[in-house]
């Protein structure tokens, strides 16, 4: 579906997930098809209700999706049953937004890193345990004094460090970091970045990364979904994305982005788009940003904008707006 | 009390601590500083650096129980917001300085119709009739670019986008043109393009009312694309402060180098490690004496723990509290991502 057949290590197709609401279903995931090379960061942005965090969960098996398939180095995710399935969770893994609802607040330190290892019979004895705890610990910028407090002794960006411990304790190969470090403060911020991004190089782990800040997705990722209810909008590499966004909607989403330089933020032209998102229980027909689009154009309502490569590696929703 | 005429509000020497379990948390700690008529003052900051009780303190909205008032003063109108009656404060609260806090579902009534919200402080601050302040209600609401005011006055906060709740809550805020707004992450809880909105609308009124604005925030960026002034905040002190340009492109205190450096830019090169402030902000029950950033300031010498700094003025408007400006320290360049980002 998309572009390079390299080392495709996750393969997305024609994803959909529908949630029952009332006699309703909200289409809060509608038909994205991606790949994500291994090795590499993929961004998702887009804003909230755009889907980007059911597609990261609908990936690591939290969800199962209503349509479509994912396949991690080409084994279907959601087929998969007893065993399989258990080395499956084992090479997927998830880092949460929020460290203080994610870590469980009865348990030490070491046990909530060591859940995983203890799941997947990863320690032989109780000191091996121990010392793998001590060494994540240590990877991650804490000490191994920490291992027998409690979560509520550690600050947001202490307990984040925690987290992606947790994650790495079952030498996962591939982790979803749902808005890793937008709870903390941006000093904070740069060190969990850094900190993973040392990780990826140590371990060649392949990140699927959801945020909605988007200087922190550029600075982290080498590709960028943007994402619009339910829908891949756009999908570049990330210079080349910001650089030249094409379709109306990333066009809009970066120039709202407020950049922490005056004289740049007195000369910018925004362009401000109209009004509210729509619900997911009835998207637009067609292209579903035609409702706040600054380019609409009739044709829009009628056609369900095809996926197409506009430049090599660079995908657009192809409107007609600007066909 | 004598106050220069361009300033609407002189806060000076404010201390604010709240008494816990664990001891007195010291959260402002000495802040000063003026509100010039008609500007918009950025206070920035991370959490717990004190941003919010500084601005809750003005309105005098901290919980009575716990807060403990060390000192200090605020002029506005030739009085004391601090030494105020409750009974004097409730009419300053509204129309005289009204504030807009982050989260617009907890600030809205959740069983009151949206433009009775509004109505309410016009008949109370106002005096208007009824029918006059329903009908200014629906202006309001206009103002703030929320269409088809008629029928929404009648409908219900949940009926309502988080977007458009924030319109609601900047409505009522600005109902009785206040001369004061203090704005506590107004966007924060919002999406950037709704940010974006938001942003245009305060601007707008700013202009159309002539009211002066407190922004809080974490978000240089926001700041970079409102603000005149800023007040950097560490720890309870305001440690730097000055026009945005001034601490944007030629900030003078390691911390705010730090704050500036470890945002990432849309041009930052991805070759690049950001460059973090290392450790973490200071424990307030028991603030370090001197300067409070001494701990993760790559630049501390001998003197930064024992005594807080002096401001040094670098312009009319530009100052900042720092040991390197000492005649005896030894002359330090901010790093090269600072000071010019472009």
């Amino acid at each position: 579906m998309t572009e390079q057949n390299g080392h495709a290590l996750l393969e997305v197709k024609d994803l959909k997930k529908h949630f029952r609401v009332g006699r309703e279903s909200l289409k809060a995931v509608d038909g994205i098809s991606l790949e994500i090379q291994k090795g590499e960061t993929l961004g998702l942005v887009g804003e909230s209700g755009c889907g980007k965090t059911t597609v990261g969960r609908i990936l690591v098996r939290l969800y199962e999706p209503s349509a479509g398939e994912v396949l991690f180095a080409g084994e279907d995710v959601h087929r998969t049953r007893g065993n399989e399935a258990k080395t499956l969770n084992r090479k997927m893994q998830m880092i949460f937004q929020d460290p203080q609802a994610s870590l469980n607040p009865r348990m030490v330190v070491s046990d909530i890193v060591a859940e995983g290892i203890d799941i997947h019979g990863l320690a032989g004895s109780k000191k091996e345990r121990l010392d793998r705890v001590h060494e994540l610990l240590e990877t991650v910028g804490l000490s191994k004094e920490h291992a027998n407090r409690f979560p509520h002794e550690f600050s947001g960006g202490q307990r984040q460090r925690i987290g992606v411990a947790r994650a790495l304790a079952v030498e996962p190969e591939f982790i979803v970091a749902d808005e890793p470090v937008s709870a903390l403060d941006v000093s904070i911020q740069a060190q969990v970045i850094n900190l993973m991004r040392r990780l990826q190089k140590e371990r060649d782990l392949t990140y699927l990364f959801i945020s909605h800040d988007l200087s922190v997705v550029k600075y982290i990722s080498d590709r960028v979904g943007v994402m619009y209810l339910g829908q891949l909008v756009e999908l570049a590499d990330s210079d080349e994305l910001y650089a030249n966004p094409l379709h109306p909607y990333t066009q809009a989403l970066l120039s709202a982005v407020p950049v922490p330089d005056p004289d740049y933020e007195s000369e910018r032209e925004r362009i401000v788009i109209k009004g509210d998102l729509p619900s997911p229980v009835n998207p637009p027909s067609g292209c579903r940003f035609r409702t706040r689009c600054p380019q609409a154009v009739e044709a829009a309502a009628h056609i369900d904008p095809p996926w197409r490569e506009a430049k090599p590696g660079h995908w657009i929703q192809a409107c007609p707006c600007f066909a | 009390m004598a106050m220069n005429n361009d300033n609407i509000l002189e806060v000076r020497d404010l201390r604010i601590s709240f008494g816990t379990y664990a001891g007195e948390v010291q959260a402002v700690r000495g802040v000063s500083f003026d509100l010039r008529r008609r500007e918009t003052l950025a206070i920035v900051g991370e959490s717990g650096s004190g941003k919010s009780v500084t601005a809750k303190s003005l309105m005098r909205l901290l919980p009575e129980a716990n807060t403990i008032f060390k000192g200090g003063e605020a002029i506005f109108d030739g009085r004391d917001l601090l030494k105020l009656s409750e009974k004097q404060m409730q009419r300053v609260r509204g129309p005289k300085i009204a504030m807009v806090f982050q989260d617009p579902m907890t600030s809205l009534d959740p069983t009151m119709k949206v433009g009775n919200q509004i109505s309410e402080s016009l008949r109370k601050h106002l005096g208007m009739s009824r029918a006059k302040a329903r009908e200014r209600s629906v202006e309001l609401l206009k103002l703030v670019g929320i269409p088809n005011a008629e029928e929404r006055v009648k409908q219900y906060p949940h009926q309502f986008s988080g977007g458009m709740r924030q319109r609601v809550v900047i409505a009522i805020a600005l109902a009785c043109e206040p001369q004061i707004l203090i704005a506590d992450e107004p966007t924060t809880a919002l999406d950037v393009t709704i940010q974006a909105q938001i942003l245009d609308l305060l601007r707008e009124l700013q202009e159309k009312i002539g009211t002066s604005v407190i922004l809080i925030t974490h978000d240089l960026g926001v700041v970079a694309s409102v603000a005149d002034r800023i007040a950097v905040m560490y720890a309870g002190k305001i440690v730097e402060m000055g026009t945005v340009r001034e601490t944007f492109y030629d900030p003078q205190m390691p911390y705010t180098w730090g704050l500036l450096a470890s945002i990432p830019l849309p041009t930052a090169d991805r070759s690049q490690d950001l460059i973090p402030i290392p450790g973490s902000p200071p424990d307030m029950s028991d603030p370090p004496k001197g300067c409070p950033f001494t701990a993760r300031c790559p630049y501390a010498m001998r003197v930064c723990p024992t005594e807080f700094p002096e401001y040094t003025t670098f312009s009319a408007e530009h100052k900042a509290a720092c040991w390197l400006h000492h005649p005896m320290a030894p002359n330090v360049e901010p790093p090269a991502r600072v000071g010019g980002t472009r």
